[in-house]
């Protein structure tokens, strides 16, 4: 059976088929992520004060996987148009650079930020110890030059079992380097390039913890709406990627010898698609990153 | 070219969140609204929406609608349950 218009306009829309399909998949894809970002205003907006983590993300790497996205955005249009002159080995290397493209920003998600925060350890303080650990986390500090109020100490996890063995009664911390200077105003904001745990071992009772728990999304509201957020944008990223995979491979060279406007408008539709999934991370990465 | 313009504001964007703009909200709103001219750029020259088929446009202003129909619900239940401020 023979697909209608994929090249062809239909009269009435005035638009071939697939054009209006991935509109109307786009629509619903912005309903899906619009409900994800609405609980996340939500849960920030109601969070009280010191809740809400700050600069726990690695900002450079976040800048430079936007960067690779917009780039890849830029690709992808690049081998469009190679398509539409008619330039198969053009399109074929503009492709191949968008798949690069995506795959990297796959791997420093998966292999490098995320594995990264789940090494790393937090415990929230109860509210009746917290003067117990003033030294590590300078309230009193905090409240004089009017910063929001610390309730978290966080760095590495030293004793990984306590996590588990109800016979471990404390916790032994490598800490952040805010922990270890509290005091020092060079903490009062995060840093660009983040500094790497101190040598400094801070002792914290399990009794004085109100939770305690690596970076995952069980930590926080934060961490909960990172990685669901992050984690549906790398699924699409995913989908971006084979789909162009496809794309890339012999098989539509044969499209292309029969059909290169059939080929051109698919690349134009999974454009489209991809664009959409940078234009997601546009708001992701200031709202998770930065702010 | 469009491209080089994107990554010129995400390093904007970087740059703003030191910059203190005396509130949070006011830093979030500044950020937002930068990602929110990235986000139109990509939409109105990569997507082509700059000129598109009426069709397009009908299907977008339906989930714009939508959209915040969604963010306005989330909206209403704020005050719905008992919080401490």
């Amino acid at each position: 059976m023979e697909i209608p218009y994929t090249i062809s306009t239909r009269p009435d829309t005035g638009l071939w088929n697939a054009k209006v399909g991935i509109w109307l998949f786009l629509a619903s894809e912005v309903m899906l992520f619009g409900g994800l970002f609405s609980a996340y205003i939500f849960l920030r907006l109601d969070a009280p004060p010191g809740i809400w983590p700050h600069g726990l993300l690695n900002v450079p790497v976040g800048t430079m996987n936007t960067a690779i996205l917009i780039l890849s955005s830029v690709t992808v249009v690049l081998a469009w148009a190679s398509l539409k002159m008619r330039r198969y080995r053009a399109y074929w290397w503009y492709m191949l650079a968008t798949i690069s493209c995506g795959v990297i920003f796959l791997v420093v998600k998966l292999a490098y930020e995320w594995p990264q925060k789940f090494d790393h350890f937090g415990a929230y303080i109860k509210p009746e110890a917290l003067g117990k650990y003033e030294q590590y986390l300078g309230n009193e500090y905090a409240a004089a030059k009017g910063l929001p109020p610390r309730l978290e100490i966080t760095g590495h996890l030293h004793n990984r079992a306590a996590l588990n063995d109800p016979k471990i009664k404390e916790y032994e911390v490598a800490l952040d380097p805010l922990n270890a200077e509290p005091t020092n105003p060079a903490m009062d904001r995060p840093h660009f390039f983040p500094l790497p745990v101190t040598d400094k071992i801070a002792t914290i009772e399990k009794e004085d913890v109100e939770r305690a728990t690596m970076f995952l999304p069980t930590h926080s509201a934060y961490f909960a709406s990172y990685f669901t957020i992050t984690g549906l944008h790398g699924m699409h990223v995913l989908g971006g990627v084979l789909v162009f995979i496809y794309m890339w491979l012999p098989v539509s060279k044969k499209l292309y010898q029969r059909n290169p406007e059939h080929l051109a408008n698919r690349v134009e539709v999974s454009g489209l698609f991809w664009h959409f999934v940078d234009l997601i991370w546009i708001f992701v990465f200031p709202l998770f990153y930065l702010l | 070219m469009v491209g080089a313009l994107l990554l010129t504001f995400t390093a904007v964007t970087v740059a703003l969140s030191y910059v203190d703009f005396g509130t949070r909200k006011a830093n979030i709103g500044i950020a937002m609204l930068v990602a929110t001219l990235k986000a139109g750029a990509v939409a109105a020259v990569f997507m082509h929406l700059a000129a598109e088929k009426r069709l397009i446009y009908r299907i977008l202003i339906f989930t714009g609608f939508f959209v915040l129909g969604l963010f306005w619900l989330i909206f209403l239940a704020w005050y719905d349950y008992p919080v401490v401020r």
